[in-house]
């Protein structure tokens, strides 16, 4: 059972890398980048319970976050062309 | 006995296809001219390789490899792409020859000093038999941490952790300095904001990115 689904991760994974690899659009290498990622939390926390060893859950957990803050950072990279941009609004001294 | 042995066929399984993964990935990002492309394609690199070293238990270098690769150096990448074209330009088919010939002659001297390493647990190998087997022994007693990989970099090689990592901090602190993520360019940013808003011009959104986008 668990293995199964380790499988259908693995071709997941495959199916994605295909998508980064001919994606037309910078959009659908974004999408791909991040749910490679999810995949690949996904699988390690699998992996785990095939291996017998469950506490490779917390490196999926630290691996979910990096994930996030990186998809973060490229997006926001796409929008401004910079990173210096601050994500929230400024104070209202400056209303853009 | 039968299941053991299939579940190691399982492990190698799917070692192999991690590795593939790398093998297929490193390919494309030779053979692709969009950077932004190429910098997605290096984040995977660095995920599915670090999700490998889980698979072979080197769980420290896997959380390394995911923290700068998948995280720092996508961003970093993307910050140096900033200050140069989005691009590669096509190389000519000679000038390629010197670095393959240095990459598969590296790759063969790797591959001749693979048959000198000890086999896998092998009890005589150096690493099991000389101070790596007293760690073993000693660290409950000393530190009570069940991972022995912890108190050997953090307590019996602490002082050399510290100078790693400071030499680590003071790199990225470098880096990020000379790609501009300091205050002095937010100021600048938001100065511009300023100028545009008080002229009442709304911002017209941008047109959605693609690969081919020269901007």
């Amino acid at each position: 059972m668990v293995a199964a689904s380790l499988i259908a991760l693995l071709i997941g994974m495959a199916l994605l890398l295909l998508r980064a690899f001919i994606g037309p659009t910078l959009y659908d290498r974004v999408l791909a980048v991040n749910s490679f990622g999810t995949k690949t939390v996904l699988a390690l926390g699998v992996l785990g319970f095939v291996m017998g060893r469950p506490e490779f859950l917390d490196i999926a957990l630290t691996y979910a976050l990096i994930n996030f803050v990186s998809t973060i950072a490229i997006l926001k990279f796409f929008r401004y062309r910079s990173f210096q941009v601050p994500l929230a609004r400024r104070s209202p001294g400056g209303k853009s | 006995m039968h299941g053991t042995l299939a579940g190691d066929i399982g492990i190698a399984l799917v070692n192999v296809f991690f590795l593939a993964v790398l093998f297929a990935a490193a390919i494309a990002i030779a053979r692709m001219r969009s950077l932004f492309a190429i910098v997605m394609l290096a984040g995977i690199y660095s995920l599915v390789s670090a999700a490998w070293y889980v698979a072979v238990d080197a769980v420290d270098v896997a959380f390394t490899e995911a923290a700068v690769g998948a995280g720092m150096s996508t961003a970093v990448l993307l910050g140096a792409m900033l200050l140069t074209s989005r691009t590669a330009k096509p190389e000519k088919l000679f000038s390629r020859v010197g670095p393959m010939l240095v990459c598969v002659m590296t790759g063969a001297a790797l591959i001749y000093a693979t048959v000198d390493l000890p086999g896998l647990g092998d009890p005589n190998s150096p690493v099991n038999s000389g101070v790596g087997y007293t760690y073993l022994q000693i660290n409950w007693h000393d530190t009570g941490i069940p991972n022995v990989v912890t108190p050997v970099l953090g307590s019996y090689r602490g002082f050399d952790t510290l100078g790693e990592t400071t030499v680590v901090f003071a790199a990225g602190l470098a880096v990020a300095l000379l790609l501009g993520f300091g205050e002095r360019s937010l100021a600048e940013m938001i100065r511009k904001e300023d100028r545009t808003s008080l002229r009442q011009k709304p911002k017209a959104p941008e047109a959605p990115a693609t690969d081919e986008d020269p901007a």
